[in-house]
C-alpha cells in the first residue's frame, strides 16, 4: 500500500533521514520505534508532504506522493495524527470532528460515522460543545483521533497516540487502535511505548538516528535482546 | 448642553464608529489568520473610494452600480495584494511580511497620486442618501441613520458567516493551525484569499459611505482611518472580530463626544485614539475581548 524508498531528509545542514525504506501492506499495524530525534516524526511528515525529501521515493498504491499536496492527503485516504495532538483549541469538539470530515460531501454518512466517534468515545459526546482547547490533555488525543477517523481513512498514521497519557488512557487509546483495524483500516503507528505497540504490530521497524536498524514481526522484536535492552528495559517481558 | 445636542452627537458618534467597526474587521481577520498587520488595509480604503468616484463621475454609471463595481474591484485589490505581497513570503520570519504589508501601502498610495493625482476630489453627492432629516428637534443626514443599519446587518452575517458555516469553520481552524487545517483537506490559500476577500469588501463598504458622509478623497485619505481603526481592532482584542466591532464603536463614540464635551479639544480629536492605545497597551494589553489563551501541550 505504501513504500518508502532510500528516503532522505535534511533540516538544514542536518540529516535527519539518511536513506530508510519502509513498507506498510493493506490491512496490517505496522509500527515504527525508536528513540527520540530518530526521525519518525520526519518520515510521517514526509509522507504528507509537510517535508520536502530530498531523495528517495514514497509511493502510494504506486502512485508518487511526491506530487501529491497535503490538504490532497487525506482525498487519498492518508490522514496522519500530528504528534501533540494538535486540534483546535478554539474550535468545539463537534467543529473539530466534523472538520475531520471537511472533503467530504456526504451529509448522512458523516452524521453516521459522527455517532461511531461518540460510541468510541462516550467522552467526546459528554463534551461536544466545549471548546477543544479546554480539554484534558487525554481528551484532546481521543478528539486527534476521532477527527481523523472521520476522514475515513485508508491509512492512518499516528504520531505517538500515547504521549503523556496514563497507562489506563493508553490501553483505552490501544483498544480503539485495534478496533479501527478490525474495521478495514491500515494503521502507521510511531510509538515511544515499544512495549504495547510492538504488541499490537504485525510488522514493526526500529529506527535509530534517521535509519531503520532492525525489523521484523512485532512477536520478533519484542523477544530480541537488542530492542529489549534499548526500548523494554528490564523488567518487561515480551 | 441639550439632550437634542447630545442625541445629535450621539448619532454623529455611532455612524462614525460603524465605519471605524467595517475597517476594523479587516484588521482583525487578517491578523487572525496570517498574524500579519495588513498595513496596505488603508489604502484598500482609500482606492475604494476612488473606484465609488470613478464610476459615477467619469464612467457616468448610476451611484448603485458604480458602488457595487467598486465594491467588487475593492475585494479584487485586496486578494491580489495578499497574492502578490503576502503570499510568496508564507514561510518567512513575520518581521518580512510586516515590511512587505508596509511597501504595499506606499506603493498604493503612489499608485493612486499617479492614477488620480494629487489633488483632493469630490465624491459624488448621492441625493438619497445625504438628504437631511428631521425627527423632533433633531436633524440629521439620512445616511447617519443608513450607516448604523448597514453595519450591523453586515456585521451580523459575517459572525454567521465565520461562525455557522464551514468557509467559517475552516478559517477559524486556519487561524489555529496552518499544518494541521490542511492535513484535514483544508485548502489554507483559499481560505486566506477569501479572507483578505471578506476584509475589503467591508473596508469598500465602510469606505463607500465614508465618502458619501464626508465627501472628499485624496491619495492619503486612507492612513488615519487605517491607523484609527486598527487601533480599534488592538483595543478590542486583535484577531477577535467582536473585539474590533466593539473597538470602533468606542473610537468613534469616544472621538465625537470628546469633541462634544471638551470642545476646545478639537484639535486633538485624532490623538483621542493614540491615547486610548496607550492606556490599552498599559492596562490590557490583549485588548478588551482578546483572552489570554492557556493551551495543554
Ligand atoms: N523543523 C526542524 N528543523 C530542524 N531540525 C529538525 C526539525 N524537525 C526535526 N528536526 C531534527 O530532525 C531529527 C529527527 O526529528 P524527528 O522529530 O523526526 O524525531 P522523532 O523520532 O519524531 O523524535 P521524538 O520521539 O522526540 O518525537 C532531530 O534531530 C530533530 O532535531
Ligand atoms: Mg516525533
Amino acid at each position: 500500500m505504501l513504500k518508502i524508498e532510500d528516503l532522505k531528509v535534511a533540516y538544514g545542514g542536518i540529516q535527519a533521514l539518511k536513506g530508510i525504506n519502509l513498507e506498510v501492506e493493506e490491512g496490517k499495524i505496522v509500527a515504527l520505534i525508536g528513540a527520540n530525534g530518530a526521525g519518525k516524526s520526519t518520515t510521517l511528515r514526509s509522507i504528507v508532504g509537510l517535508v520536502k525529501p530530498y531523495s528517495g521515493s514514497i509511493t502510494y498504491h504506486g502512485e508518487d506522493l511526491s506530487k501529491i499536496k497535503t490538504k490532497d492527503m487525506v482525498r487519498k485516504g492518508i490522514t496522519l495524527v500530528p504528534e501533540g495532538r494538535r486540534v483546535f483549541g478554539n474550535l468545539t469538539v463537534l467543529e473539530n470532528l466534523k472538520i475531520g470530515a471537511f472533503y467530504r460531501k456526504d451529509e448522512k454518512e458523516i452524521k453516521k460515522d459522527l455517532e461511531w466517534i461518540y460510541t468510541l468515545f462516550p467522552r467526546l459526546k459528554e463534551r461536544t460543545w466545549q471548546q477543544a482547547g479546554t480539554l484534558s490533555g487525554g481528551e484532546q488525543q481521543m478528539l486527534a483521533v476521532g477527527r481523523a477517523l472521520m476522514s475515513r481513512p485508508k491509512l492512518l498514521m499516528m504520531d505517538e497516540p500515547s504521549l503523556g497519557l496514563a497507562p489506563l488512557i493508553v490501553k483505552e487509546i490501544f483498544n480503539i487502535i485495534q478496533q479501527i483495524h478490525k474495521e478495514g483500516v491500515t494503521i502507521l503507528l510511531i510509538e515511544q511505548n515499544a512495549n504495547v505497540s510492538l504488541k499490537v504490530a504485525h510488522q514493526a521497524y526500529v529506527m535509530e538516528t534517521g535509519k531503520i536498524t532492525l525489523q521484523g514481526t512485532g512477536k520478533e522484536l519484542l523477544t530480541n535482546e537488542d530492542v529489549k535492552k534499548a526500548y523494554l528495559g528490564e523488567s518487561v517481558h515480551g | 448642553m441639550s439632550f437634542e445636542l447630545f442625541l445629535q452627537y450621539l448619532t454623529n458618534g455611532i455612524s462614525l464608529g460603524s465605519l471605524y467597526a467595517l475597517i476594523a474587521i479587516g484588521y482583525t481577520m487578517v491578523y487572525g489568520i496570517l498574524k500579519l498587520i495588513n498595513f496596505a488595509h488603508g489604502e484598500i480604503f482609500m482606492m475604494s473610494l476612488y473606484f465609488g468616484f470613478y464610476g459615477v463621475s467619469v464612467f457616468s454609471m448610476p451611484w448603485y452600480i458604480s458602488f457595487i463595481v467598486a465594491i467588487g474591484m475593492t475585494a479584487l485589490l485586496g486578494m491580489m495584494v495578499e497574492r502578490a505581497a503576502y503570499k510568496p513570503l508564507r514561510e518567512s520570519p513575520r518581521i518580512t511580511i510586516m515590511v512587505s504589508a508596509i511597501g504595499v501601502s506606499f506603493f498604493l498610495q503612489n499608485l493612486a497620486i499617479v492614477l488620480f493625482g494629487g489633488r483632493p476630489k469630490a465624491f459624488p453627492n448621492v441625493r438619497l442618501l445625504t438628504e437631511v432629516m428631521q425627527i423632533g428637534s433633531v436633524s440629521f443626514q439620512r445616511l447617519t441613520m443608513i450607516i448604523p443599519i448597514v453595519t450591523v446587518v453586515l456585521l451580523f452575517a459575517l459572525l454567521y458567516l465565520v461562525n455557522n458555516t464551514k468557509t467559517g469553520m475552516a478559517m477559524r481552524a486556519v487561524s489555529k493551525d496552518h499544518e494541521t487545517a490542511r492535513l484535514m483537506g483544508v485548502d489554507v490559500n483559499r481560505t486566506i484569499t477569501i479572507t483578505f476577500g471578506i476584509g475589503s469588501i467591508l473596508a469598500a463598504i465602510g469606505g463607500i459611505m465614508w465618502g458619501a458622509k464626508f465627501p472628499q478623497i485624496a491619495p492619503f485619505m486612507g492612513v488615519m482611518p487605517g491607523l484609527k481603526c486598527f487601533i480599534a481592532a488592538v483595543v478590542g482584542g486583535i484577531g477577535n472580530i467582536t473585539g474590533a466591532i466593539i473597538g470602533g464603536f468606542i473610537l468613534g463614540i469616544g472621538e465625537i463626544m470628546l469633541i462634544a464635551f471638551l470642545p476646545n479639544l478639537t484639535g486633538y480629536r485624532d490623538a483621542f485614539a493614540f491615547i486610548l492605545l496607550i492606556a490599552i497597551l498599559l492596562f490590557r494589553p490583549t485588548g478588551i475581548m482578546g483572552e489570554k489563551i492557556s493551551e495543554k501541550v
